[in-house]
């Protein structure tokens, strides 16, 4: 009796170190740190019932990318864009310009090129300078910077502040943009945004076909 | 193989295609005027006009510029440069001079651009390039005197 008594408790201890180890802190994080860097199918929401809900959850998963920095840096508040996984001020100090190219003499492609620049001899923390043919800021009105995602989805939504698409013409975009796509080859010593560009186009497909509703915040 | 105009003349380049122009420029061409200085575009010391534009030629690989027309501050002409070039000389506008090349090439852009800038406009196209000895004053104040002695 002791005997079974104590083989119980050994076993009763491996599991609860079994478990231990397996929700250990360490654990959950790696778990939150490959989500963060990947996309759940579309078709994955399609438990969801309520058309609704699965709208709005479609949502918050395309905003793993959407409220990424690499995009979310050149969707600044104010004139000057942001810069890095930190989002500070570009340095040098530089402002949207005609077409969101810059000022004269000072603009996007006095610096930027139409391919990620590899830079040698430099510190760990400058690996390349990020370049696309179409490098430009967002026009004032798409501005994300300070903005919730269900702010940020109701912007997306309104011809007004999408630069006159239809919800057909933001799926294309999305999907298919050049520069949209750089997020996902931002050059080396840039983390990508999760997952890939034609997943994202899914995920914003289902999210109009599901009604394009937005997140209460 | 890369060819481009040097300041008007017809170069060839057919070493390492992601060789940085800033390199061949001093290298190669041995054209040292244009200045090595942080190699990751944060300081404008290596300003050419590429194209007419003004380029930081530190992050500007040699393959990307086929067929394009360099000009660096040995070639820099026009009456925009000799402007500038005066109103440097009037108000001795460098101190140790490290970075005046790169001010040179992006003052003279700015103004081939806008004849008769602002001190707004001045900022915005002077802004990345960096002078450590803090000539600013004295560059914002010589664009504008380039910018008047063009007039008329």
């Amino acid at each position: 009796m002791n005997w079974k008594l104590a083989i119980t408790g050994v076993a009763a201890l491996c599991l609860f170190v079994g478990v231990g180890t397996l929700l250990s802190p360490a654990s959950v994080a790696q778990d939150a740190q490959a989500n963060a860097k990947t996309l759940k199918p579309a078709a994955s929401f399609q438990s969801i019932a309520n058309e609704r809900e699965r709208s709005v959850a479609l949502f918050q998963e395309a905003g793993k990318v959407i409220q990424h920095p690499r995009c979310v840096n050149c969707h600044p508040a104010t004139d000057r864009p942001l810069q890095g996984a930190n989002m500070h001020p570009h340095q040098p100090p530089v402002f949207r310009g005609d077409g969101g190219m810059g000022l004269p003499g000072m603009q996007c492609t006095t610096c930027h090129s139409a391919e990620n620049t590899p830079v040698v001899g430099q510190a760990d923390t400058i690996k390349s300078i990020p370049g696309n043919p179409a490098w430009h800021l967002a026009p004032v009105e798409m501005a994300w910077v300070g903005k919730s995602l269900g702010q940020i989805c109701q912007q997306i939504k309104d011809p007004a502040r999408n630069g006159g698409k239809t919800m057909d013409q933001i799926v294309e975009h999305m999907a298919h943009d050049e520069l949209v796509g750089w997020g996902w080859n931002p050059g080396a010593g840039r983390e990508p945004v999760p997952g890939t560009q034609a997943e994202f186009g899914e995920l914003i497909s289902a999210w109009v076909k599901s009604g394009a509703a937005c997140p209460a915040s | 193989m890369v060819t481009f105009t040097l300041n008007g003349q017809e170069r060839t380049f057919d070493g390492d295609p992601d060789t940085p122009l800033l390199w061949v420029i001093r290298d190669f061409e041995k054209l040292t005027g244009t200045k090595y200085g942080c190699g990751v575009a944060q300081c404008g010391a290596c300003t050419v006009h590429l194209d007419g534009m003004p380029r930081r030629s530190c992050v500007t690989p040699i393959a990307t510029i086929e067929g394009s027309d360099v000009v660096t501050i040995e070639g820099v002409s026009g009456k925009e440069a000799d402007a500038v070039k005066t109103a440097w000389a009037g108000l001795d506008v460098p101190q140790c001079g490290y970075c005046q090349s790169g001010q040179v090439m992006s003052a003279v852009a700015l103004l081939q651009m806008v004849p008769k800038p602002t001190d707004a406009d001045i900022d915005g196209a002077m802004t990345g390039n960096i002078c450590r000895c803090a000539t600013y004053h004295r560059i914002r104040a010589a664009i504008h005197n380039a910018a008047n002695s063009m007039e008329g």
